[in-house]
This record gives C-alpha cells, sequence and structure tokens, in this order.
C-alpha cells in the first residue's frame, strides 16, 4: 500500500466526520426534535437539526471544537504496509488543519502550548486493531472536550453494581456534556483497558442488548434533557463493552460523546482508496 | 417570552427577563474563555469597555477573516470569574452548560443565556468579525470582537432573580434517582 493513499483517505475521513454525522445519528436527533414535549428541549433539538443542515449544505465543520483526532484502524493482516503509520496519518491530520479547516486544539499539557496543527506528542491517537483481509479500515472519531471532560473511571469493589455507579456518576455529569449523549461504557479489564473498552464502545455505537436499552431509558427517566435545560431526550445511545478482569477488581469507564458523534470511514487498499 | 436584545444592555433590559426566555441579540459580542478570564483577574481590565456587554464563552474556528464555526464552551470553568465579570458591567454570559455556582452574583445585575451547544455552523451565520485582542493566545483563547445579527434562538438559562433552570432539572433528577435506585434494591 502506498502512503499517499492512506494520507489521502485521512483527510477524506476527517472532512466527512467533520462537517455531517452518520445517517443514523442524525435521523436519531430528528425523531427526537418531532417527539420531544418540553418546549425548552424542542427548541434546542431544532436548532441542532439546523445547524446540521448549515454544516452539510456549506461543507463546515458542525461545532467549532473540531475535537482531537482520534483514529480506528482496522488492519488487514494480509496488507502489506512499509511505511509509518502514524507519521502518515499526522501528515493528513495536518493537511486537514489548513484545508477543512480544523481548529488547532492539541496543546503541551503542561506549558499549555498549542501545536497549531493538532498534531505532536501521543496525536493523533491511533487506535489499532488487527482483522482479517488484505485492507485497512480508518475511522476518523474527533473527540471534543465538552463531552471527553466529562468522563469518569472507578476501580470498584466486585460486591458493587457497575450499572448503579454508572447511573450516579452520569446523573451528576450529563447536564454538562452538550447532551443529547451517547454513552460508552467499559466494564472489566484492567485501568487502562477499562477506558479504552469505553472509546470503543462509543466507536461500536449504538448497543441493543437488553442491559443497554435499560440503562438508555434510565438515563431519559431523569429528564435532564438536551443541554442540560430539562426535557425528554437525555441520551441517544447506550453500548457496553466488556472483558475478563482480575477476580478482585471491576473497573468501570464511561466515556460520553455529545449529539455531535462524528465519525466516517475508508478502506484503504493496494489499488487506492475509498469512502466507505 | 421572546426577546431581540441589542448592545449595549442596560440593566432594565436584563431585569425583564425570565427564565426559559428565548433571545436573539444583535450587536457586539465578545468572545471570553480561560485565558481572558485569568487575564482579566491578573490585570484587573480587559482592552474593551465590558459595560453593557455581552460575553460569549466561545473559542471559534476562523479562517481569514470569516466565522466558520462558533459555537458555545463549556461554562463552569470560568464560574469562578463570574463577579469580577459583572462588576466590570457585563449583562448577558452567553455559553452552555451553566454557571450555577455563581447565580448569586448575577442577582438584580445580570442574566446566563445558554446558546445551543455544539451548534457552531448555525452561530457562524449570524456572526462577524470587528476585531481580535491577545492574537497571541491563539484562535481559541482570543478575545474575538464580533458582530452579531439576530444571534439565537438562546434560552434564559439563569435570570436575575436568581431562578436557574440547570439547579432545578439537576434537583428532579436527584429526586428520580433516588427513587430508581430504591425500586432496583
Amino acid at each position: 500500500m502506498r502512503p499517499e493513499y492512506l494520507e489521502e483517505a485521512t483527510v477524506a475521513v476527517l472532512k466527512k466526520a467533520e462537517t455531517t454525522l452518520p445517517g443514523w445519528v442524525t435521523e436519531l436527533i430528528e425523531k427526537a426534535a418531532l417527539k420531544e414535549t418540553h418546549p425548552v428541549a424542542k427548541s434546542q433539538l431544532e436548532a441542532i437539526v439546523e445547524n446540521l443542515k448549515i454544516a452539510a449544505q456549506e461543507e463546515i465543520p458542525i461545532c467549532q471544537d473540531t475535537g482531537l483526532p482520534i483514529f480506528h484502524i482496522e488492519l488487514g493482516r494480509d496488507l502489506k504496509v512499509s511505511f509509518d503509520l502514524e507519521k502518515t496519518v499526522a501528515e493528513g491530520v495536518r493537511k486537514a488543519t489548513q484545508s477543512i479547516p480544523l481548529r488547532p486544539n492539541a496543546v503541551n499539557p503542561l506549558t499549555r502550548i498549542n501545536t497549531d496543527d493538532n498534531t505532536g506528542q501521543g496525536m493523533p491517537d491511533l487506535i489499532l486493531d488487527l482483522v482479517e483481509g488484505e485492507n485497512l479500515r480508518i475511522t476518523a472519531f474527533p473527540k471534543g472536550a465538552g463531552s471527553e471532560n466529562m468522563g469518569f473511571l472507578g476501580m470498584l469493589n466486585p460486591a458493587d453494581d457497575p450499572l448503579e455507579f454508572v447511573l450516579k456518576e452520569l446523573a451528576t455529569r450529563i447536564g454538562k456534556a452538550c447532551p443529547p449523549v451517547f454513552v460508552g461504557v467499559g466494564i472489566g479489564g484492567t485501568f487502562d483497558l477499562s477506558a479504552r473498552l469505553a472509546k470503543k464502545a462509543l466507536i461500536k455505537m449504538p448497543g441493543s442488548s437488553n442491559m443497554e436499552l435499560d440503562l438508555l431509558a434510565r438515563i431519559n427517566q431523569l429528564k435532564i434533557g438536551p443541554m442540560g435545560l430539562g426535557g425528554d431526550t437525555t441520551a441517544l445511545g447506550v453500548k457496553i463493552e466488556t472483558a475478563c478482569c482480575h477476580t478482585a477488581s471491576l473497573p468501570v469507564a464511561v466515556n460520553i460523546q455529545c449529539w455531535a458523534n462524528r465519525s466516517a470511514s475508508a478502506i484503504v487498499g493496494e489499488e487506492g482508496w475509498n469512502l466507505d | 417570552m421572546e426577546f431581540r436584545l441589542k448592545t449595549p444592555l442596560s440593566t432594565e433590559d436584563v431585569l425583564s427577563l425570565q427564565a426559559g426566555d428565548l433571545i436573539w441579540i444583535s450587536g457586539t459580542v465578545y468572545t471570553a474563555r480561560d485565558k481572558v478570564h485569568t487575564l482579566l483577574r491578573s490585570t484587573g481590565g480587559l482592552p474593551v469597555d465590558l459595560g453593557g456587554s455581552a460575553i460569549y464563552h466561545c473559542g471559534p474556528l476562523i479562517q481569514g477573516d470569516e466565522v466558520i464555526s462558533a459555537g458555545p464552551t463549556t461554562s463552569s470553568r470560568m464560574t469562578r470569574y463570574t463577579q469580577e465579570v459583572v462588576d466590570k458591567g457585563v449583562k448577558v454570559i452567553i455559553g452552555k452548560g451553566g454557571i450555577s455556582e455563581a447565580t448569586e452574583f448575577l442577582k438584580g445585575k445580570a442574566a446566563y443565556l445558554a446558546y445551543p451547544g455544539g451548534c457552531g455552523a448555525l452561530a457562524a451565520r449570524r456572526l462577524k468579525i470587528k476585531g481580535i485582542h491577545y492574537s497571541e493566545m491563539g484562535m481559541a483563547e482570543a478575545l474575538w470582537v464580533l458582530d452579531a445579527k439576530n444571534f439565537g434562538p438562546m434560552i434564559v438559562a439563569i435570570d436575575s432573580k436568581g431562578r436557574d433552570l440547570y439547579q432545578e432539572v439537576k434537583q428532579s433528577a436527584e429526586e428520580t434517582l433516588k427513587e430508581m435506585l430504591k425500586n432496583r434494591q
């Protein structure tokens, strides 16, 4: 595979993710706007629907917080990659920052100095999975700070109820996470694996198991509403990912995504690349 | 109720606003987020006249002299500066998520307006750039002087009488949660 293909695909998936939401996300928001009974909440949801139309028409970012560059990369084990994946995706991010444009958000965590191109130490963040096949699938999942800042992680006692912990914490945090939100939950693994599971849960949204739908219904019963101003629509989706954990542990992590659940994918191979 | 306001705002303008009202604003709006507030505290002033003004918790995305996307940032980080901001004459603070710990400083003086979070493309259509201060702090942190035309819809989320929609929603959610967890056991 040629590095140019991956670099071009990086720019293309970022552009698509920043300016349009996946069809199923837009549909959920539009349905919620129609169903909402609380007038303040309805005004917020209608503004979101209008905002989405303007962003798509004018091909401009939905939100000024264009996020940190997070990518999920599913690498086919039969694909030959003889170049630096991270550097190539980083070059795509630098180009996209200029061309889309994106707001430069990446700063040194201690000096707070902005790198001005959304790349730097540890950025972009590539979540790499090895899969079957001879292609690479790249998914841009730009993550804004408003919802990311409201995430949490607990090392619970195995006797604790993880869903009660999740619900209690969400009740105090969702209002500031730009609701209606999507909730990614990671249960099990280790301290760091639970957080990775929570992020992956967001990427794999939405869930459909009884446990996921039950948690979704309970969150909405809190009536926190769009932007925390009250209403029927507090969350649009819940996904739970699990992994085995130590018999003495129960790590639980929650990663929250605002309504702007941005993601877009492309398939890259020996012959070129295509949006997926 | 719905109100179309124009800056500079008077105290009377603000006193008539009630929690839940819909607002559109025209005139000058200043962006101010973390770093501008830190500067206000350390230097005691800003290079713009805050009397009767509207400040917007926003780090816009700008290209050339065009606003590309300009929704609100989370206001809770700026809550600690509310008293200083209101003392300088700011009449409305625009943002998202509220400044619930500082509601008392708004009483009789100012209101907090919620602009729908994430609606940066919609906001950009109503905002033009008039000037910039502190450009060295970067695009998001600079103080942008914006000219707003029917900028909205905003909700009066905390009014000047101390009614705070976020607080009301939070209390009711806490009660619902208590019931829910009781029934779960």
